[in-house]
């Protein structure tokens, strides 16, 4: 038994109701816990399906630190699988994505499997006979997740065979894909391009918990959003002038304190949350030509105002995603260390509406979460700093206070003032949660 | 000027180089017409600026704005400063098209950023797309392919 391993107890005193202890992003014992436990138990989210369109696509990612395939069968539906031959354990691909045809096969042994991880042939067969082979694990072929769900071309799996439903996992919060998919007059989306990757040495749960901190963003992106609007302001245009999109993107973050209070914030059980319930950072980009036309003709006048009238700013998917559905992107944070992840940040066109709306989110995705970006610099420069500062022992607990009710339920879904860190205790709940679920419970 | 010789342009070219290693911006941003960008391809082999993402696409507004937050007292990211260093191949030389008044130069890289403690090396190719403005040469498009554009970086947050 470590300070954590096998004690439970330990780990459930990490999360107090408005405090959690730093050893949840700083303690390597802990960051095996999670690989082990959180993300096994939970419903992790892999690719879009638009990745892997014709048979014997196939794209390589890790669920947690596990490394996972998904690959489009003869049949038409995507799997995912262990990255790992039987035999000797050699990873079967190593690039991030391709085509492999009819089936695996492993650049060992050669080994082959069907692409939906079946076992297919093995050179030599005869070597096998009479040793048993059939009954081994080995004869099973690349082992498979626990579950698999395509909801709506979001491809989840969860790692262990028991553990909640895909419903039941997520709920309601589905609402945040529903409406993002909706938005396509065809009702489908498909990914544009590579995604952003962007390296972070700090914890995975620090880049979660800012998706919905609304107390940030004039602070720590004044830099960038602040300098916008004034140097907009200085260039005096004649009033009623058309801001640059980038201005469009890039101003609303210095909205103050009462805008991001008013746009509410919706937290749903098991970690799931979104802010910009009744307005967003995305409300007021100008309207694109011919695309509200496009989605009338689609889905009805009242459908299609109801959909567009949606601004959900960021909506977390626990554990370790995040979308924004009035722009389409999708960000994932992968960790890799107990102070190092990566952001893989991925954009999906609308199809069948107009280019400028994908064009609008592709400047999006580069001006705010590039490595090159003016407003990612100082989000990860507060990151890193905090990964520091936590290894000061003057405290050991961070605090999640703001607008903390004695007694909230996270059970139930609740919108509440959008500047609230009830979403963040709800991620500590469902953590919690998911940690123990699976853990013995102490003698 | 009439018209720009092979060296006027390599000299360009190191020229701006120079201004961002100096930390000269303002004169930096003097360098582009008014319609120019400076491209940052994400994918190898990039032909599309608008419809994937790229590192960096940035017209004339958004190089202004990373010049004026350069100088912000409240850019936190750039508390204490980062400094770079480009070492340059000498530009080859790929049009001259004096017909269209359009120079275009290919110029092997390495540049280096340095904050702190941390140091990194970026290996590119930079494009200069150059047209004459009254008489001087500014940069219409400059556009930066580097060797690892799909690689996991930190902050890169100078000009390649």
């Amino acid at each position: 038994m470590g300070r954590y391993s096998g004690n439970r107890s330990a780990v459930e005193a990490l999360i107090r109701p408005t405090q959690v202890h730093r050893d949840v992003y700083i303690d390597d014992e802990v960051f095996d816990l999670e690989m082990k436990h959180l993300f096994a138990n939970t419903w992790v989210f892999v690719g879009h399906d638009s990745q892997v369109p014709n048979k014997g696509d196939y794209f390589a990612t890790e669920i947690g630190r596990q490394p996972v395939l998904m690959a489009r069968h003869s049949n038409g539906e995507v799997y995912v699988m262990h990255n790992r031959c039987p035999h000797k354990g050699t990873k079967i691909v190593i690039d991030r994505e391709g085509n492999t045809g009819k089936f695996f096969r492993c650049p060992y042994h050669a080994w082959s499997f069907k692409t939906d991880g079946c076992l297919l042939a093995i050179p030599l067969k005869k070597g096998y006979k009479d040793t048993g082979l059939e009954e081994s694990e080995a004869a099973k072929g690349l082992a498979p997740v626990g579950a698999v769900k395509n909801y709506r071309g979001f491809i989840f799996a969860r790692l262990n065979a028991e553990g909640p439903g895909f419903e039941e996992f997520f709920g309601d919060s589905l609402s945040s894909i529903d409406n993002m998919v909706d938005r396509s007059p065809e009702g489908r989306l498909e990914v544009a391009g590579p995604p952003l990757r962007y390296m972070h040495q700090c914890n995975w749960k620090m880049l979660v918990e800012n998706q919905t901190d609304t107390c940030h963003p004039m602070v720590a992106h004044e830099s960038s959003a602040g300098t916008a609007v004034k140097l907009w302001e200085s260039l005096e245009k004649p009033e009623g002038t058309k801001k640059p999109m980038a201005m469009e993107v890039i101003a609303p973050f210095m909205s103050p304190y009462e805008f991001f209070e008013e746009m509410g914030i919706r937290t749903w059980p098991n970690g799931h949350g979104h802010t910009g319930v009744h307005h967003s950072i995305h409300s007021d980009y100008s309207a694109i030509p011919g695309y509200f036309e496009q989605m009338v003709e689609a889905h009805g006048e009242e459908r299609a105002k109801e959909i567009l009238g949606e601004n959900r700013h960021n909506t977390v998917y626990f554990p370790n995603i995040m979308i924004k559905g009035p722009i389409q992107q999708l960000r994932i944070f992968i960790p890799l260390a107990a102070n190092k992840t990566l952001v893989e940040s991925y954009i999906y066109r609308l199809v069948g509406a107009p280019d400028m709306l994908l064009q609008r989110t592709a400047m999006y995705n580069r001006l705010i979460n590039a490595p090159t970006s003016v407003v990612g610099h100082d989000d990860l420069e507060m990151y890193e700093r905090a990964q520091e500062g936590l290894h000061s022992d003057g405290l050991e607990w961070v605090n999640v206070q703001r607008l903390y009710v004695e007694g909230e339920d996270m059970d139930e879904t609740a919108v509440e003032n959008g500047t609230t860190e009830r979403q963040m205790r709800n991620q500590f709940h469902a953590w919690k949660k998911y940690m123990t679920m699976t853990m013995e419970t102490a003698q | 000027m009439t018209f720009p010789s092979r060296d006027d342009l390599i000299d360009f070219v190191y020229e701006e180089a120079r201004m961002i290693d100096d930390g000269r911006f303002d004169e930096w941003l003097d360098l582009w017409t008014e319609d120019g960008y400076y491209w940052m391809p994400l994918d190898y082999k990039q032909e599309d600026p608008h419809l994937v993402t790229s590192l960096l696409y940035e017209d004339e507004f958004l190089r202004k704005l990373r010049v004026e937050r350069l100088k912000g007292e409240r850019t936190f990211s750039q508390k204490p400063k980062s400094r770079c260093h480009h070492v340059l191949s000498r530009p080859f030389v790929d049009e001259m098209d004096r017909d269209n008044g359009l120079f275009v130069t290919h110029t092997p890289l390495h540049y280096v950023e340095t904050r702190l403690d941390e140091q990194f090396m970026l290996a590119a190719n930079a494009r200069h797309e150059l047209v004459l403005v009254d008489d001087e040469l500014k940069i219409r498009l400059k556009r930066v392919d580097l060797l690892n554009s799909d690689a996991a970086f930190g902050n890169i947050q100078l000009f390649v």
